[in-house]
């Protein structure tokens, strides 16, 4: 077992967006008793005592906790490297002067489209303008900015405009990154996967710009997996690399393996240090011990880990299966009928986009956690 | 150097290709790069957005010496009185390559 080099710290699930492709969980309510302000000190400290070297600061909003700038230097004082995903809601100059003053490394500030309309639709709020904003702070404090765009099938026919927004706005790197399919973006994969004709249009133009922009921009394609022939390496492998605590104190391998059904560990009622090395959830999958066929015998068991368990879950009910995703996978025909219905000639039904709320009102959406193991479910 | 992966799973639109470093070059280290030392490891850790890079010694000693002062060939030839086996080409292969991934920028002589 290695010790993990990155803390993601989901500060809040909060958020003054309300993005359909939300990789946050449906089940939003279940999630408001946040850790207090010294629950997260503590638990930064814990991290790196741990071996963490990075903390990404995400959310929801990590901008609507109002320790975020205590925190922050907290983290750096532990030596971290801070890292804030954010949507630039909230970033005011003196905000991010007191974050630069607090040792924040490095900022990414996520837009849904480069016209304003467009991405405001998406985000569900008047913000694209706050978010150039926003940007041009960023730069003028001195910080690298990263420009995040979630990628799906309503905006992925724009990239070389989101590309040339990033030029103009002096983003350092740009991450497109294609929609994975948790949370949200589950409930609502029929409406945001995007058809081969798009995606393959789309890559041509970010490679044709990852040469153009070589000297001056990096730009980050993360892969569609649901048109790729192997499963992602999901985290570097399960419980591997990386650790996420949401709001609430659980600990988990990855942001989306709250679903999942194992036993909960929260920092609450233990040490980070005892959660990494010995608690089910992050036991569960390490290593290649618990793998079925095909991958036990594949000779991509140690590149790929299996794929994602999560989204081995999400579409089969059970999350010791092979990653769909994979063309061994013997329940690789429900991710080939979600790709064949992306690109049916005819969509005159397209189907609607469920925006997640701001905020858990009452009574949330049905809860994620499926059911019984092994039952199939359908994308909601 | 064997970068990790720590953010999710994303691959690059290209690959940069290699860049010549010359030994008047002064490198030094990109904005949103970080040099660090893991008490954990023991060992000193390049800091990047999403990646790790665990460093060998003299892969730490050589990034040490990218401050934006020291040229490429004052630090082969530190490195030289410090290890007796760091080749010249080898200092010049690693940091082109971190300048590739432009987690290293390189200053006229």
């Amino acid at each position: 077992m290695d010790s993990p080099f990155g803390l993601l710290a989901e500060l809040t699930y909060r958020c003054p967006l309300a993005c359909p492709y939300c990789s946050n969980p449906l089940n939003l309510a279940d999630y408001q008793d946040e850790l207090t302000t010294d629950e997260w000190l503590r638990v930064l400290t814990e991290a790196e005592d741990l071996g963490v070297l990075q903390c990404h600061l995400s959310g929801g909003e990590p901008l609507l906790r109002r320790d975020l700038v205590e925190l922050v230097a907290h983290a750096h004082a532990l030596g971290l490297y801070t890292n804030l995903i954010t949507s630039a809601l909230g970033f005011s100059r003196r905000k991010a002067e007191e974050l630069r003053a607090a040792g924040l490394d490095h900022v990414q500030i996520s837009i849904q489209a480069d016209e304003p309309a467009v991405s405001d639709r998406i985000a569900g709020i008047t913000s694209f303008r706050r978010k150039i904003e926003a940007m041009g702070v960023v730069k003028e404090l001195g910080w690298p900015l990263t420009m995040n765009v979630v990628l799906h099938r309503h905006n992925i026919d724009r990239v070389a405009d989101v590309l040339a927004l990033a030029e103009e706005v002096g983003a350092d790197r740009v991450e497109l990154a294609n929609t994975q399919y948790y949370g949200w973006a589950w409930r609502n994969r029929a409406a945001l996967l995007p058809s081969r004709a798009q995606l393959e249009a789309a890559e041509a133009v970010a490679r044709a710009a990852g040469e153009r922009l070589r000297d001056r921009m990096d730009i980050i394609y993360v892969i569609p997996d649901y048109y790729s022939r192997y499963p992602k390496p999901c985290m570097g492998g399960w419980a591997s690399r990386q650790l996420t605590v949401t709001p609430n104190g659980d600990v988990l391998p990855c942001p989306a393996a709250q679903s999942l059904p194992l036993p909960r560990a929260s920092v609450r009622e233990d040490s980070l240090e005892r959660i990494w090395a010995e608690s089910p959830v992050m036991t569960a999958f390490r290593g290649t011990d618990w793998m079925p066929e095909p991958c036990r015998s594949c000779p991509r068991r140690e590149v790929d880990f299996g794929g994602c368990r999560c989204q081995a879950f999400l579409l089969t009910g059970d999350a010791a299966r092979t990653d769909p995703v994979c063309h061994l996978s013997p329940d690789h025909d429900l991710v080939a009928k979600a790709v064949e219905a992306a690109n049916a000639g005819s969509r005159d039904d397209d189907p609607p986009l469920v925006p997640r709320p701001h905020r858990p009102g009452p009574p949330p959406v049905a809860r994620s956690r499926p059911g019984r193991p092994g039952a199939r479910r359908r994308p909601g | 150097m064997d970068p990790t992966r720590t953010g999710p799973t994303r691959t690059r639109s290209t690959t940069p290709p290699g860049v010549g470093v010359s030994g008047s070059d002064r490198p030094r280290l990109a904005a949103h790069v970080r040099l660090t030392f893991s008490r954990t490891r023991q060992r000193k850790a390049l800091l990047h957005p999403e990646t790790v890079v665990v460093l060998n010694g003299s892969g730490a000693a050589i990034l040490e010496l990218c401050d934006g002062r020291h040229t490429v060939a004052e630090i082969v030839t530190e490195l030289g009185a410090r290890y007796e086996t760091v080749p010249d080409d080898e200092v010049r292969q690693f940091l082109a390559r971190l300048v590739a991934r432009r987690w290293v920028e390189l200053t006229d002589g």
